[in-house]
């Protein structure tokens, strides 16, 4: 930064100094010079991993040896492997139901919110906790309130006449796939919410003034105005919401470790097993790869959404 | 009418939000013998409130370690992030030269490569570094899920600057530096604190890369420290953890009370622009 003093006048022929310093005045140059910092630490840090990923995902890498090349073995193996096909499951059904509900619960909490009413700067800082608290710390909440024995959540539904026996959270495969997902949409309300709250501010009032002289209902003016005004922000958080949800770590691996024998394993908590806790870089980083598909569709998602709004 | 009916409709999701939260506060005030009592009612505090499970992770567990590790992690990588992120975005928002326009969403679209993806690759690059058992290999790998949202806030408050200021500074002889400092940084104050909560909130939370990559107590951070050395095999201390948790928590929840308003205005520019 320091060259950018040498842009005063210089009276001699032109040097390399002036040379320098008119191209340090040409915003392409300039432009480029500027960006190159985080060029740079996204090739090398991001650019190059992926690929690498794509590599390690051909060999027999296992931690602290090189791996050999063994073409498509990994995936090969990983196809005919029940205990990934249940991955497989789990992962998407983890991604359809969370992100499905905290689409319905976060425009419900957002439309609710956009009303005025008194304590509402209060209630958004409340409804914004759950994203800012650190979800490995909070899982970590979670996974005692699941406790089977002390869980202040069975309790509760025994004393309300609900149900007759302690939940057994954890333990039971099915119930520990819901109890991962309510953890999910726990965290993940917010970022809908408050994404879409700032959409909605955006809505010219009239609109809403105008439906309802012409006789429309609180439901019809929800869906013929709020709805398609909202559509591509919408899009965008729920793309968003999606990719992070379907790779997914912390709260699965926190809660149940991808127990119990296995069954709530998604992708990522599997590709950590499998190459950190068991040392199989190869095979964890083909794990991973499957996520890639996906991914990418979401990313391109994205992109054009992104794009249109320019 | 209206308003009576948005308070009905906001008491589930005010239980939802704030029960987990609220069972981690008061188990961490209970004593150990109420914590594992299945007498009375668990969801308040029935004999006196004990601060041992405070005590403990202070003075006996590695906690003030891993809090000062996380502040310097989360510092140096904020630094980083900020610098490297104002600078691209000034660039990505004021010079127009060419490909500047996809390469500013390009950027953007990085923020969306997951850590699961990019870990055991990591692992490979951070060993050829010598970083591997080290805090320091944090700050080569938290930057790349920093710099790309950052950056991207910072475009739609340095492209929302108007141009006739820049360009009355330009003709006043200022070269390009001189309006990032002069102009833009002053004028887009609320945005570069909307990044820095960003960059600060997104190294404090992580979780799976120190996981991943530390094994000594002394380097790890609060997340994984809490997680990897206060659970020791079958037996669970949740008073502690409890606590550590919370106390964990408590800086990112001291920011947001102040700066809450900057992070969401920042949040919304970067989904909506």
């Amino acid at each position: 930064m320091d060259a950018v003093g040498a842009t005063e006048q210089d009276f001699g022929p032109p040097s390399l100094r002036k040379r320098l310093s008119s191209a340090l005045e040409n915003p392409t140059f300039l432009g480029f010079l500027f960006v190159a910092p985080a060029e740079l630490l996204l090739l090398i840090f991001l650019a190059y991993p992926l690929l690498l990923g794509l590599w390690l995902g051909l060999t027999d890498t296992i931690v602290g040896r090189e791996g050999h090349y063994i073409g498509l073995e990994n995936y090969i193996s990983l196809v005919h492997d029940a205990s990934f096909w249940l991955t497989v499951f789990n992962t998407f059904l983890y991604t359809i139901v969370a992100v499905f509900l905290k689409l319905v619960l976060g425009v419900g909490l957002a439309v609710v919110l956009n009303r005025d009413f008194k304590g509402k700067g209060l209630m958004r800082a409340i409804v914004l906790l759950p994203w800012i608290i650190p979800t490995a710390l909070s899982a970590i909440c979670f996974w005692w309130l699941y406790d089977s024995t002390f869980s202040g959540i069975s309790w509760t539904l025994i004393k309300l006449g609900l149900m007759d026996h302690r939940i057994n959270f954890l333990g039971d495969a099915w119930n520990a796939r819901f109890s991962l997902i309510a953890a999910n949409i726990w965290r993940g309300v917010p970022f809908f919410t408050i994404g879409l709250l700032a959409g909605l501010q955006t809505i010219n009032p009239d609109l809403y003034e105008a439906a309802e002289i012409d006789g429309a209902g609180s439901w019809a003016r929800f869906r013929k105005i709020t709805l398609p005004l909202l559509m591509p922000l919408l899009t965008v958080v729920t793309v968003f919401s999606t990719i992070w949800t379907f790779a997914d770590f912390q709260l699965v691996w926190v809660i149940t470790r991808g127990g119990p024998a296995g069954a709530t394993h998604i992708f990522g908590t599997l590709s950590f097993q499998r190459a950190m806790s068991g040392g199989h870089f190869g095979e964890g980083a083909a794990i991973s790869n499957f996520m890639l598909p996906i991914l990418v569709a979401c990313v391109l998602i994205a992109f054009i959404f992104l794009r249109k709004e320019d | 009418m209206k308003v009576r009916l948005s308070y009905v409709a906001l008491i589930p999701f005010l239980v939802f939000f704030m029960f987990p939260l609220y069972w981690m506060l008061i188990t961490s005030f209970k004593t150990d013998t109420e914590i594992t009592s299945l007498e009375g009612i668990p969801l308040i505090i029935q004999s006196k409130p004990t601060l041992a499970h405070y005590k403990k992770i202070f003075f006996e567990e590695k906690l003030p370690t891993w809090f000062k590790n996380s502040f310097i992690v989360t510092t140096l990588v904020t630094l980083i992030t900020m610098s490297i992120s104002i600078s691209a975005a000034y660039a990505l928002a004021r010079m127009r030269f060419f490909g500047s326009q996809p390469l500013g969403i390009g950027i953007f679209l990085t923020y969306l490569v997951p850590p699961t993806l990019l870990f055991i690759p990591f692992y490979k690059v951070v060993g050829i570094l010598g970083l591997l058992n080290t805090k320091w290999s944090l700050l080569i790998i938290y930057p790349t899920a920093t710099v790309p949202f950052c950056t991207w806030i910072l475009i739609g408050y340095f492209s929302a600057i108007p141009r006739q200021l820049d360009e009355a500074a330009f003709v006043d002889g200022a070269s390009y530096f001189q309006m990032l400092t002069r102009v833009f940084l002053p004028v887009a104050t609320p945005g570069l604190i909307a990044a820095t909560m960003f960059a600060f909130t997104v190294s404090w939370a992580n979780f799976l890369y120190p996981l991943a990559y530390i094994y000594r107590h002394d380097e790890q951070v609060l997340t994984a420290g809490i997680y990897t050395s206060l659970i020791k095999g079958d037996v669970y201390f949740w008073g502690e953890l409890m606590a550590a948790a919370l106390v964990a928590s408590l800086p990112v929840v001291v920011v947001f009370a102040f700066l809450m308003d900057y992070y969401i205005a920042g949040l919304t520019k970067g989904t909506i622009k």
